[in-house]
């Protein structure tokens, strides 16, 4: 009885997201075009490294000879009570680029991610031993002002989860509690929502709730209101996993364009965008970091055995 | 079906045992559908059962009050002993009594409600603290009555006054608005949390500006309970300052006053005449009703304007 109640529900549920989708991707088809359009205008500046990308050695866990590194990680330790989630991991992340974290669901790269801007504060039975440097500055350390650090460091979750106010209050959110000035915050708005695709979108109806969206909408939504905070480094935790393939085109279409500006880590469960848009990538598994370099490296010559049994899909 | 090769026993048998299933099928289908329609009807019971009570209540006191109605028993003060005139002070009492004791309760009680439910860590004390609180709910209205007296006015020397009837009508109705406030914050989106914390935000602006907004509307609904238990509860005010006859509107909080609740019991089992003033017992109890009910029209209402604020256009 219960068995078929519970199926019942399940595909009531899915019958539910099906829907959704399809109403998503009609929303996405009309605005194609637009994106392209928009990122000319937003990004120009810093094109330097673009160039080197070739020449470029690969992170390593050496830290001196590579420059550029805007976050170093050293002998990361984390412990959710005795579990031992994330064992010695080391390692660089250079500016301006997108780096990838890829492995199987539980082996540490979300969690990893939530260290670099102290997400994992906000779980009362997480331990970290190790450093994290942001330029040159550890964010572990006692003088450290979370708040800070977290607006230097932008966060885009899993599901879109834009709070219950109008579009524009969202956006506004971020600048208006941090003290800017009045005048300043409608610019901030279209140019952060210019910066995520979805001025044009949105420029007419920007006191609707944002939950009138679309999921791929709220999900830019989410990036622009991150943007809005003027931060260098921003972390996508599996950003399309919830996300039909238009919508999800979109987003990572978007942080090949981010990467201009900022500096970008991206954790997700699919191979092909990893491959797609990330300049570097780390592979994890079982709370270790397995390896990493450029993405072309691991994915075309992997050089640990476990790394190239994941990308040609023996496990995980 | 696929008859004509097999031997017409086994397609028969066959027939038999697809006819068997059937049956049984459709037996069990009955009976699941009897049982379906049992249970329905004893929901559908229920209800009436509930509705008729509430209906007969609601309509014997509008019938029976309705003659007392008049402009002159909303407006006037009583006169001749409480037999004729109107009850304007126990309605002013009433109303100034309710807003009073929200005034004291609904600030306290959100403030707690935060702590327990944004700060307090999981543990012993918290844990001791909810239950404090749900037993308080539960503490019957008199004991509220008889603490409020002891601590108010024995104790701190308060006179007996609305006042002194306001706190403890608060005290009251405070557990109740703790509970369904927390209830409301818990059940805000952790993602709301998340997404203000990576913005860099502090923990108490986004309660201030995501949290207490997003539950908002369920703390109305403890309010509004709240609302209809001060302004019907008769025991808390009893020995607080709530009078039998007093006929001025108070002209401070630290004046005795007159309440609805407290004038009706008095009218049904005190006066000196109470077959005589069955009909101002019932208009009584009627202009009761209607500002409970009005005030939880208008709890209703901001609740729905601030549910559109934040999700227009769904």
């Amino acid at each position: 009885m219960n068995a078929t109640k519970s199926e019942n529900a399940f595909s009531f549920a899915d019958t539910l997201n099906g829907e959704n989708e399809f109403d998503s991707d009609e929303d996405d088809f009309e605005s194609e075009n637009e994106i392209e359009f928009e990122n000319e205008i937003e990004f120009e500046n810093e094109t330097e490294f673009e160039n080197e990308n070739s020449g470029e050695p690969a992170p390593s866990f050496s830290t001196g000879k590579v420059k550029k590194k805007i976050i170093e990680v050293k002998d990361l330790d984390l412990w959710y009570g005795n579990n031992h989630a994330l064992k010695n991991i080391s390692i660089g992340i250079p500016k301006n680029k997108v780096f990838a974290f890829i492995g199987p669901s539980g082996c540490g790269k979300s969690t990893f991610l939530r260290t670099m801007n102290r997400m994992n504060d906000m779980i009362s039975n997480c331990r970290i031993e190790g450093e994290i440097y942001i330029d040159n500055e550890n964010i572990y350390a006692k003088e450290t002002d979370v708040n800070d650090l977290r607006k230097r460091v932008g966060m885009v979750f899993q599901k879109a989860n834009p709070f219950p106010m109008s579009i524009y209050d969202n956006v506004a959110y971020g600048p208006r509690i941090h003290g800017v000035s009045k005048k300043k915050i409608p610019g901030i708005v279209e140019e952060s929502l210019k910066g995520a695709a979805l001025w044009k979108e949105v420029k007419d109806r920007l006191k609707d709730s944002a939950f009138s969206l679309s999921g791929g909408q709220q999900q830019r939504l989410c990036i622009a209101r991150t943007l809005a905070v003027k931060p260098e480094i921003i972390l996508f935790d599996e950003p399309c996993s919830a996300l039909d393939p238009i919508s999800t085109r979109k987003i990572e279409e978007l942080i090949t364009k981010l990467k201009k500006e900022y500096t970008i880590i991206i954790v997700t469960h699919n191979m092909q965008q990893a491959a797609r848009i990330s300049d570097y990538t780390a592979f994890f598994l079982s709370g270790e970091l397995v390896e990493t370099g450029k993405t072309v490296h691991i994915f075309e010559n992997p050089q640990d055995e476990r790394t190239e049994g994941y990308i040609t899909g023996r496990f995980g | 079906m696929s008859g004509q090769n097999q031997t017409p026993e086994k397609g028969k048998t066959e027939k038999n045992r697809t006819e068997k299933l059937m049956k049984r099928n459709t037996a069990y289908k009955k009976r699941q559908n009897l049982y379906q329609k049992i249970a329905f009807s004893l929901m559908r019971l229920a209800v009436v059962v509930t509705m008729a009570v509430l209906i007969i209540i609601i309509g014997d006191i509008i019938l029976k009050g309705y003659p007392a109605i008049s402009i002159g028993f909303l407006t006037q003060m009583p006169t001749n002993q409480m037999t004729e005139g109107g009850i304007l002070p126990a309605i002013v009492g009433t109303i100034q009594l309710v807003i009073l004791s929200l005034l004291v309760a609904v600030p306290l009680g959100i403030i707690t409600a935060v702590y327990l439910a944004e700060y307090a860590a999981d543990g012993k004390v918290k844990r001791i603290i909810e239950q404090a609180v749900n037993n308080l709910a539960g503490t019957p209205s008199v004991v509220f009555g008889l603490f409020g007296m002891a601590l108010f006015v024995m104790y701190l020397g308060l006179p007996l006054s609305l006042l002194t009837a306001s706190l403890t009508m608060g005290l009251l109705i405070m557990p109740v608005i703790i509970r369904t406030a927390q209830e409301a914050l818990i059940a805000v989106p952790k993602e709301y949390r998340e997404a203000s914390a990576a913005l860099g935000v502090t923990k108490w602006e986004t309660i201030r500006r995501v949290i207490l907004p997003s539950a908002f509307s369920g703390m109305i609904t403890g309010i509004i309970i709240s609302t209809g238990r001060a302004a019907g509860e008769t025991a808390p005010i009893l020995f607080t300052g709530a009078v039998f006859f007093y006929p001025r509107l108070p002209d401070s909080v630290f004046s005795p006053f007159m309440a609805l609740s407290y004038h009706l019991f008095v009218m049904a089992t005190e006066s000196i005449n109470i077959e005589l003033t069955r009909e101002i017992q019932y208009g009584t109890a009627l202009v009761l009703l209607a500002i409970v009910f009005s005030m939880n029209l208008i709890a209703v209402g901001i609740r729905r304007h601030y549910k559109k604020k934040s999700f227009s256009s769904h």
